[in-house]
């Protein structure tokens, strides 16, 4: 499904990827590990389409409407409610019945109440519950995640394993994290920076 | 069509973003309005109806360039724009979305500029009514992609202005001469031409303003 | 291409200077429409250059292709810049004032003159990277547009901006004329030419460097 060769990625003179490899079957779980500054992240905003290599060959066989992605920012507007945020993302991932995907989705991450509040008002943990039903909106084959549990408490976090724990097997994961152990059951590869 | 669905959603995402922040509309009211009331003491009694004209269009010109300096600072100060560019939508709906929303204010801007440069002036005719509709349409297609890729780098506040003013001169030039000229026809019609020749161009090229 | 512009280039000054009949309306002072008008010429050529590099990197996503547009508009900035002060001086000399109105050429090229310097400034707030590359080239092809766009825009003002008062030498010209026209005309394009090869190899070696520079820092 993803397949890297020499992949490199440059700003300006600092040099943040080198030479990485990566393949990436299908149903796949692949952990990327490395240290702060390392190139995690840069190397899931080349694969999920948002900044393109300077050097090396990239392959992701999947369509951008399958593509799941969590970055560092939770990629919603502020002054937009919860609902009103995924309703728009709803539209233009093509999601059919968005209301009731919706609707679960706030639920399974436990933001049901919340849903009409705005998300500026969120605290750090909802807003990554809220990313997280952004990113599985669509329910995507391939899921590009940074750092998924930063925010979470455990509550959270336990959430955040069992939708990971369904999943596995289905869909294909890329996971940027700097701790591994809580993943490695669920890997089935590894990728050091 | 989805296409239009999306460009419909993400308008709509625009004007209720403004609704609930309130900031970058009504600083276009006031400021047009202040501009109107300086440019009218900055004139001498006996200026011509020409300079006055001019006027107008300065204060239009400077009133689109405030609103939509602000097009993209929800997307950017929130990285928001990159959920939008992962989306399976064609980022031409992205920039179309844009100029939809920013034409709405800009408008509504007008809706009390032109009522009250009558007022401190003199009547607006139908042909400066005209050029204005279509120099909008221009000024807010040229504006969203730039406003775009000023979000894009640093100092971007700063950026935007130095590269939409360069680009309105003809639009200024052919809004002042439909509402002073005794044929206003040409006029009209070179706005339309600019209209479409940019239009065309931002939306093609929008793609690659926003991806690498 | 250097030799070549050299030789070009000075044949076409002694032509102008020495060989050309005397026009009979400006008188000497009119020589300087050998210099200026092929200097605006080349600043529309550099411009175009550069609008099709943009195409290709874009069709492309070769990299090669934004230093090669960069260094064209750089050319064609400079050589606007030629053209706003040899255009200038050209009023002065015939008509007694540093600037016209009226003159197409020198307002339109005040307009590319704001439109390409911010070009600069857009390219100077990006970081440096395929973003930048294709922003640099989006910003190219709006310029080329904004060309006839613009001349457009200033014939049809022309009344607005400024009655035309004085005329000058248009595409009649005689037969010695023209040819030291199109003398003047090569010798600049070749300069331009020469020019841009130089500042492209200049910055293809700098890149050159820092990739050896970082390679032996890292191996």
């Amino acid at each position: 499904m993803i397949r890297a060769r020499g992949l490199e990625r440059r700003y300006g003179a600092k040099r943040v990827l080198r030479g990485v490899d990566l393949d990436v079957e299908r149903g796949g779980f692949t952990l990327v590990t490395g240290r702060n500054g390392s190139g995690k992240t840069t190397l899931l905003r080349l694969v999920a389409g948002l900044a393109a290599p300077t050097a090396g060959e990239l392959e992701v066989h999947v369509e951008r409407g399958q593509l799941g992605f969590i970055g560092h920012e939770p990629l919603v507007y502020r002054e937009l409610t919860a609902i009103e945020n995924l309703r728009l993302y709803a539209q233009l991932y093509r999601v059919p019945e968005p209301r009731e995907r919706i609707g679960m989705l706030l639920e399974r991450f436990a933001l049901w109440e919340a849903r009409n509040q705005r998300a500026g008002s969120y605290s750090r943990g909802m807003l990554q519950r809220l990313a997280l039903c952004r990113a599985l909106l669509h329910e995507p084959e391939l899921l590009l995640l940074d750092e998924p549990y930063s925010g979470l408490d455990s509550e959270g976090a336990e959430l955040l394993d069992r939708e990971l724990a369904e999943r596995v097997g289905r869909a294909t994961f890329v996971v940027a994290t700097h701790d591994p152990e809580r993943l490695a059951p669920l890997a089935s590869g590894a990728l050091a920076l | 069509m989805t296409y239009a669905r999306d460009v419909v959603a993400l308008a709509r995402k625009d004007l209720l973003l403004e609704l609930r922040a309130r900031e970058t509309l009504p600083a276009m009211l006031l400021f047009v309005l202040a501009t109107l009331v300086a440019f009218r003491f900055a004139l001498p009694a006996d200026a011509s109806e020409r300079a006055s004209v001019g006027l107008l269009w300065v204060a239009i010109l400077f009133t689109a360039l405030l609103g939509i300096t602000r097009a993209f600072i929800p997307e950017r100060e929130q990285r928001v724009l990159d959920g939008l560019v992962l989306a399976p939508v064609d980022r031409s709906a992205i920039w179309l979305g844009k100029v939809v929303a920013t034409l709405a204010f800009l408008a509504a801007a007008e809706v009390v500029a032109l009522p009250a440069f009558s007022l401190f002036f003199e009547r607006v005719t139908w042909s400066t009514v005209a050029a204005v509709a279509l120099a909008d349409v221009g000024l807010c297609a040229v504006g969203a992609i730039l406003a775009a890729m000023a979000a894009a780098g640093r100092a971007r506040e700063l950026l935007f202005p130095v590269l939409f003013l360069p680009l309105s001169l003809p639009i200024l030039v052919g809004g002042v001469g439909a509402a002073v000229s005794d044929d206003p026809g040409r006029y009209l019609a070179f706005l339309a031409l600019y209209d479409g020749v940019f239009a065309i161009l931002a939306w093609a090229s929008f793609e690659y303003v926003v991806t690498e | 291409m250097a030799v070549a512009a050299a030789v070009v280039l000075v044949a076409g000054f002694a032509l102008a200077l020495l060989w050309a009949p005397e026009d009979a309306d400006q008188g000497p002072s009119q020589r300087i429409f050998y210099l200026h008008v092929p200097i605006a010429l080349t600043a529309y050529a550099a411009f175009g250059w550069g609008a099709w590099k943009a195409l290709r990197l874009l069709w492309t996503g070769n990299q090669r292709y934004d230093l090669e547009s960069y260094t064209a508009v750089h050319m064609g900035t400079i050589f606007g810049t030629l053209t706003l002060v040899t255009g200038s001086i050209w009023a002065r000399t015939s008509w007694g004032v540093w600037w016209s109105w009226g003159e197409r050429q020198l307002v339109l090229f005040l307009i590319l003159f704001l439109f390409y310097a911010a070009y600069f400034m857009l390219r100077f707030s990006l970081p440096d990277g395929p973003g930048r590359a294709r922003i640099s080239a989006v910003y190219a092809l709006f310029g080329v547009v904004l060309i006839p766009i613009s001349f457009l825009a200033i014939r049809l003002a022309e009344n607005l901006i400024h009655p035309v008062v004085f005329t000058r030498d248009g595409p009649q010209m005689s037969g010695d004329m023209f040819f030291t026209f199109c003398v003047c005309l090569a010798g600049m394009l070749l300069l331009a030419g020469t020019l841009y090869l130089n500042e492209l190899a200049g910055k293809r070696l700098d890149l050159k460097l820092r990739d050896l520079r970082e390679s032996l820092e890292l191996g």
